[in-house]
């Protein structure tokens, strides 16, 4: 549990004083939040955070709507004044149930002490089922200091939540008879396999159909980055493959994704020529931006393992039909993949970003968490570091927080103590998180902290290059504290780079430092993420390098 | 378009809110909103005439029903429902226009529940066009106070109510060290 004592919440922290439940000490609650996102990202448990009324409930906000739109369960317990106070204005008291009804899955207002427990309960159910999400649970005063009689909950009666799990046997049969029958599949895979925990049926899946796959954002992990069939993110960063796949595709399998727009670019123009089948637990989703020739409403996992039964049941008969059709769409795939790979930049004079996530990938070689916070860098973590496994890249998909990186990387530090954990931030979402340097030093957390540092903030920079005619308004950082003298302020070590020989053995000495360590690595300031979609286009309507100079006749 | 939503949703502090919270995270009007308590004093009945572009129009009911406190939302819009509203209207009356106004109440079958020197109080319920064309007629005699009651709708067909049985928690041990 994460959180940040306050006025109302002193009778709550008493109790927490001697009780056996864990409470770290954040620095700031949005980061109270973003620390139990971390923790329920790396694990699939609930996270939770707690802060006082007023400030502390508005500032756990950002948390919150982040949390909601990348569906993570995360419980908020938040202070109110006294119930007889409640609306007359008083001191620390916002009206943090209204506030946060739109930022959460569902929000409770508790009464009496007597509904407590009951209300508690149902948080942390409505958190975790379903489809996954933030509830928060406001506590006057009074009632924390309220004296009442347990008795065990043993029942949770929501009748209004409807949950559908298992899928339509019908449509799950059709689905799979559509498999087949398509000549040029492709699977679209996205946070709700790794929510469901559906990774190792998506596995089975996309190798009886030996079909392309490309992971979202969210999903990156659910499919290993090295299984032969996973292409890379789709969409407005993603590479030429797979976003010319998703456009060439005659049948897209899209799997726990809200085709975002991120990934759709131009909606109207988006995989023109494929039927989607749609697997997602929230039925509002189904045909929300793409209608779906075939929906199904179910757990990922769930749904998936009835999918395999039924695809390996029709396989030796339907199988073979299209075999020599989809041994073509495989050519095609791996000639686009050849004719436009990722490539990182190297250069000798300067670091380039894609060089230092292709050095963190050597050192993670796919077992690392990366917990990103937002902008260029996360593009170029999610590009070139490889996942073996679901739960290990942590980033702020819908919502995009700066400041995400640092805290998320402490709930996953503190959730997998095992795990090496890095986190790799931008020198302006750096600037926003630096409170927490505290927590890790408090509790020599060893999360090797890497600021990719252009002294710009490089995503905006890049639009206003490329969009509003290089008129560079209020994007450039300049002033960035020494990370030496920084981190050695909190008694940990720290170091600066901007040499491209120094970049594998700084980062191998910081992964091999025993506490935190924070990594300032400068880097080009101009570089851009490519491919890039832009705003408004189709995605087939890639840009795949900057322009490049044209040589002039003599 | 205007969309005419039904929903029996639980009868807690925060449910109209959520519901009405859907359609104005959209930017979308309310025409007209009623809630009242059902028979079962625990739920409530919403009905909501809201203008939605037709293509959202399935997203916004969708997007209702996960709410929950809602235990089920249906679009009344298409199918076969009965609408209807009430209008209460206060109307200065001379001598001279009293008789004709009682015979055109008497045309829209509407109850004159106050009747004073000053004029009368008109109460007339119906579908709403009906209802404008009587508020139509009624201005014409002279200066009046209207309020409406908002559509209120019961749909015809027999739409089961699906909720969702209680959940056995397994028992939870207190947190040890």
């Amino acid at each position: 549990m994460f959180g940040y004592p306050g006025g109302v919440t002193l009778p709550f922290y008493d109790a927490l004083y001697d009780h056996p439940i864990r409470h770290v000490l954040v620095r700031h609650e949005q980061n109270a939040a973003f620390a139990a996102q971390g923790y329920a990202r790396s694990t699939g448990k609930v996270g939770v955070c707690c802060a006082t009324s007023g400030p502390g409930a508005t500032n756990l906000v950002t948390g919150l709507v982040d949390a909601m739109m990348d569906s993570i369960p995360v419980v908020a317990l938040t202070g109110q004044v006294t119930s007889k106070l409640i609306g007359s204005d008083a001191f620390q008291e916002a009206d943090t149930f209204g506030i946060t009804r739109s930022c959460t899955k569902h929000n409770f207002l508790v009464k009496s002490i007597a509904d407590l427990p009951q209300t508690i309960h149902e948080a942390f159910y409505l958190a975790s089922s379903g489809r996954p999400g933030p509830v928060l649970v406001d506590i006057p005063k009074d009632v924390f200091q309220g004296q009442a009689h347990y008795t065990p909950v043993t029942t949770i009666h929501l009748p209004g939540y409807k949950l559908n799990t298992e899928g339509h046997t019908g449509q799950i049969r059709r689905a799979a008879q559509m498999m087949w029958e398509a000549k040029r599949p492709m699977v679209y895979a996205g946070g709700g396999i790794i929510h469901s925990g559906a990774h190792e049926e998506l596995r089975q899946l996309v190798e009886m159909l030996d079909a392309p796959t490309v992971c979202t954002l969210m999903g990156l992990g659910a499919l290993s980055s090295t299984h032969r069939n996973f292409i890379s993110m789709p969409g407005m960063h993603g590479s030429f493959a797979a976003n010319m796949g998703m456009t060439q595709a005659d049948l897209l399998i899209a799997l726990g994704v809200r085709f975002d727009d991120r990934v759709t670019g131009r909606l109207a123009a988006f995989a023109p020529h494929a039927k989607v089948i749609h697997v997602d637990i929230d039925p509002a989703e189904i045909g929300k931006n793409r209608a779906a020739d075939l929906p199904i409403v179910g757990d990922a996992k769930k749904v998936l393992g009835r999918l395999n039964k039924f695809l390996e049941e029709l396989k030796p008969a339907e199988a073979p039909k299209n075999a020599a059709a989809r041994a073509a769409w495989w050519d095609q795939m791996r000639g686009w993949r050849d004719a436009h790979p990722l490539t990182p930049e190297f250069s000798d004079e300067e670091i380039k970003p894609q060089h230092v996530m292709m050095e963190i990938d050597r050192l993670s070689a796919g077992e690392a968490i990366v917990s990103s916070d937002v902008g260029q860098h996360q593009m170029w973590a999610a590009q070139f570091i490889r996942f073996n496994h679901p739960r290990l890249w942590l980033n702020s998909g819908g919502l995009g927080s700066m400041g995400f990186g640092l805290p998320s990387a402490v709930g996953a530090q503190f959730a997998r103590p095992d795990k090496l954990v890095f986190a790799i931030i931008g020198d302006g979402g750096f600037q926003m998180s630096i409170p927490e340097l505290a927590t890790l030093a408090n509790h020599a957390l060893p999360v090797k902290i890497v600021v990719v540092n252009n002294g710009y903030l490089g995503m905006v920079r890049q639009w206003q290059e490329l969009f509003y005619n290089n008129r560079l308004s209020a994007v450039q950082l300049d002033t960035f504290p020494d990370a030496e003298k920084l981190a050695g302020a909190y008694g940990f070590p720290g170091r600066t780079i901007e040499k491209p020989s120094e970049l594998r053995s700084a980062l191998e000495t910081a992964v091999k430092s025993p506490g935190p360590y924070l990594l300032n690595i400068r880097v080009t300031p101009f570089e851009n993420v490519y491919p890039m979609v832009p705003a408004g286009a189709a995605i087939n309507e890639m840009v795949l390098r900057p322009p490049q100079p044209v040589p002039v006749g003599k | 378009m205007l969309q005419i939503i039904s929903l029996l949703v639980e009868n807690k502090p925060g449910a109209l809110m959520r519901v009405t919270g859907v359609l104005t995270a959209r930017g979308f009007n309310i025409e007209s909103l009623t809630v009242a308590k059902t028979f079962d004093p625990t739920l409530s009945r919403i009905s909501i005439v809201v203008d939605v572009e037709s293509s959202l129009r399935s997203q916004v009911v969708k997007q209702m029903n996960k709410l929950v406190n809602v235990l089920q939302a249906v679009d009344l819009t298409d199918g076969p429902a009965v609408a209807r509203e009430l209008v209460l209207i206060r109307i200065r009356a001379n001598m001279n226009s009293r008789t004709a106004i009682l015979k055109e109440a008497e045309i829209f079958g509407a109850r004159i529940v106050d009747s004073s020197t000053e004029g009368f109080a008109i109460e007339a319920t119906g579908d709403p066009e009906k209802m404008n064309e009587f508020i139509d007629i009624m201005r014409s005699y002279g200066d009046i106070e209207v309020t409406r009651s908002g559509l209120v709708a019961v749909s015809l067909d027999n739409k089961k109510l699906r909720l969702s049985p209680p959940v056995v928690r397994e028992k939870t041990e207190p947190v040890t060290t």
